[in-house]
C-alpha cells in the first residue's frame, strides 16, 4: 500500500496553469529526485517510508550533527503526530539510517 | 515506478537534467490533453543556469528551480512545494512580484484542478444563514478593498537559529510584501449572521493531507480578530489572480500575523462556539508564553500560546554580505523594515559594528503592514566595515542585538549585520 502511494506521489510531472480567471487551473506535483545521500540500498527504507507523504529534501536539508536523538524524535513525530503508517521495527530502522547518515 | 518497491536512484529527468527539455515538452502535451481545452500553460520546471545557491549556514546548499508562475526560486522542498525568494528581489521594489513570492505548504495533497466557475466558498457553522459563494458573487456582492501587507513564514530565517533546530531550514526569503485585493472577512460573517455564543472562526483550504490520519491544515482566529475589518479573503495580489502556489483562487490575509494563518485555496470558513483545538492550533505553531517569547537554548517551555503577530525586523538590501564599495565616496545604503502592525518609526544603521548609530531616511509609507524602505548615504574609509541595521516601532519595540531562541525556531529577528569592504 505504501509503495502504491509512493508511486502516485512521484509519477507526476510539472504543471499547467490557467492564465485567465475563467479557465480551470490544473496542478501536478513537480518531479522529484531521490537525493544522492539516500540513493543506495541502505537508504531504501527511508525512501520507501518517508516518500509516502513528502519529498526527501525534508530530510537532507536538516542541520547536521544534531545526534541520533534528533532523528529518533523526528521519526517518532511522524508516527505519533502524523500517523505515518510504519511498524515500530520499520520506524526504528528508518531512524537508525537517518542518524547514521545525517546525525 | 512499480508497486513492488521504489525505483532505483537514477537521475530523474526534469530539474536535474536540462537536456530533458524535449521529454518535458512531450509530457507537457499530455498534460494539456488531460487538462482539457482552454488551459494555458505557463511553463514547467527548469534547472537554473548556475544550478543553485548556498545559504550562509551549515548544509545550506539549495537548487534554484522554476515552478509554474514562478521565476527561479530557492528550493526547500518539492513535495509539497516550498520555495524561498532570492534575497536580491527585496532590493527591486517594496512590493514582491507574484512570480518571486515565497511558497510554503504543510501537506502534500494539493488540489489538482480548480475550476473558478464551479468553485464555492462556504461560510457556515455557528451562523444564522450559511453561505456558498461563487467567485463572481464574492467580487460583485460585497465591498472590495485593498491592503498592502507583508506575509512572513513563522520559520523565516530558521537556518540562522543557533543552536540549530529542526524544521524548514530557510534563509531570509520566506517573506514578501503584496497589495492584496479582496473582501473583508467581516462582511462575509455579517452576511451569514453570527449566532449567540460564536467564539472563533476556522479556515480550511482545498489542500489536504496525503493520507488519512494526518491532521488537515485548519487554522482559527478569535471572533473579534476575524471581525476587525482588516482580515480579508483575497482574490488578487498585486493586481492579478493569486498564483496557484500562493493560494489560488482565494487566500486569507491576516495583516501583521505570521503566514501560518494565511490559509491558501480557502474554501471553508466555519464559525465555532468553542476554542478550536485542532492540531495546527493546539499543538503546532506554539510559542513560549512569556514576555520575550523566548527560552534559553535547549529548554522547553512551561506554557505556550499560538504564534501571533510579527516582531519588528529590518534588512539591508542594497548590499550583500562581502560586497565591495568605493572608499572615500558616498555609498547609498538601503533596505526594508517591517513589523506586525505597530508602525516602524525609525530605522538606525551603524557602519562601525554597532558603536555609533545613524537615523536613516524612511521612504514611502504604504501602511503599517507593509515593508518600509530606508536609505542612508555612508562614506567608508578603505578597509572592512561591519554594517548593522536596527528598526524601532512607534510602540518602542526594537530588534534584539543577539537573537532570541525558540524550540521551533520561530520569530527570528535579531539586528542584521553584513560586512563590506571599501577599496
Amino acid at each position: 500500500m505504501r509503495a502504491l502511494v509512493l508511486s502516485a506521489g512521484l509519477a507526476a510531472l510539472a504543471v499547467s496553469v490557467g492564465a485567465s480567471g475563467a479557465k480551470p487551473v490544473t496542478f501536478e506535483m513537480p518531479e522529484e529526485a531521490v537525493p544522492a545521500e539516500l540513493a543506495d540500498n541502505e537508504g531504501e527504507p527511508v525512501v520507501a517510508a518517508c516518500s509516502t507523504c513528502h519529498s526527501l529534501e525534508y530530510i537532507t536539508t536538516q542541520p547536521r550533527g544534531k545526534g541520533p536523538q534528533f532523528w529518533r524524535d523526528a521519526v517518532a513525530k511522524m508516527v505519533n503526530v502524523y500517523n505515518a503508517p510504519l511498524e515500530p521495527s520499520d520506524a526504528n530502522a528508518v531512524a537508525e539510517v537517518l542518524a547514521k547518515r545525517f546525525g | 515506478m512499480t508497486t513492488g518497491g521504489h525505483t532505483p536512484p537514477v537521475a530523474r529527468k526534469g530539474w536535474e537534467n536540462p537536456s530533458a527539455a524535449g521529454e518535458e515538452l512531450a509530457v507537457f502535451d499530455r498534460r494539456m490533453f488531460l487538462a482539457g481545452a482552454g488551459v494555458a500553460a505557463l511553463g514547467g520546471p527548469a534547472l537554473a543556469a548556475d544550478g543553485g545557491v548556498t545559504l550562509p549556514f551549515g548544509n545550506g546548499a539549495r537548487p534554484l528551480v522554476r515552478m509554474p508562475q514562478k521565476r527561479e526560486m530557492i528550493l526547500l522542498t518539492t513535495r509539497p512545494p516550498q520555495l524561498e525568494t532570492p534575497f536580491t528581489v527585496f532590493n527591486d521594489g517594496l512590493l514582491t512580484p507574484n512570480d518571486a513570492f515565497f511558497v510554503r505548504y504543510h501537506l502534500s495533497g494539493l488540489p489538482t484542478v480548480i475550476d473558478p466557475g464551479a468553485f464555492r466558498l462556504k461560510v457556515g457553522g455557528h451562523v444564522g444563514k450559511p453561505l456558498e459563494l461563487s467567485l463572481a458573487s464574492l467580487k460583485r456582492d460585497f465591498p472590495v478593498s485593498e491592503i498592502v501587507a507583508v506575509n512572513q513564514c513563522s520559520g523565516n530565517s530558521r537556518g540562522f537559529v543557533q543552536p540549530r533546530v529542526g524544521g524548514g531550514q530557510l534563509g531570509n526569503g520566506a517573506m514578501g510584501n503584496a497589495r492584496w485585493r479582496g473582501v473583508a472577512l467581516k462582511h462575509l460573517l455579517e452576511k451569514a449572521g453570527l449566532r449567540e455564543g460564536a467564539r472563533q472562526v476556522t479556515f480550511n483550504g482545498l489542500d489536504n493531507p496525503p493520507l488519512d490520519g494526518i491532521p488537515d491544515f485548519v487554522k482559527a482566529l478569535d471572533l473579534d480578530h476575524a471581525l476587525d475589518g482588516e482580515v480579508m479573503v483575497a482574490f488578487q495580489m498585486n493586481g492579478e489572480d493569486l498564483p496557484f502556489l500562493n493560494g489560488y483562487p482565494l487566500r486569507l490575509i491576516v495583516p501583521g500575523y505570521y503566514g501560518t494563518y494565511w490559509v491558501k485555496h480557502l474554501d471553508e470558513i466555519t464559525v465555532v462556539d468553542a476554542r478550536y483545538d485542532g492540531y495546527w492550533m493546539k499543538t503546532a505553531y506554539r510559542i513560549p508564553d512569556n514576555d520575550c517569547n523566548c527560552l534559553e537554548p535547549g529548554q522547553k517551555p512551561d506554557k505556550t500560546k499560538p504564534i501571533g503577530r510579527f516582531n519588528v525586523r529590518s534588512f539591508i538590501t542594497s548590499h550583500g554580505d562581502g560586497a565591495q564599495v568605493k572608499a572615500g565616496s558616498v555609498a547609498e545604503l538601503r533596505g526594508i523594515a517591517f513589523a506586525g502592525g505597530d508602525p516602524v518609526r525609525r530605522v538606525m544603521v551603524s557602519a562601525d559594528d554597532g558603536q555609533t548609530w545613524h537615523e536613516t531616511q524612511l521612504g514611502e509609507d504604504l501602511g503599517r503592514y507593509s515593508f518600509r524602505e530606508w536609505r542612508l548615504g555612508v562614506t567608508f574609509g578603505a578597509g572592512k566595515h561591519a554594517i548593522k541595521v536596527r528598526a524601532e516601532t512607534a510602540g518602542g519595540e526594537v530588534q534584539p542585538v543577539t537573537a532570541r531562541w525558540q524550540p521551533a525556531g520561530y520569530m527570528h529577528n535579531p539586528v542584521e549585520t553584513i560586512m563590506v569592504e571599501a577599496v
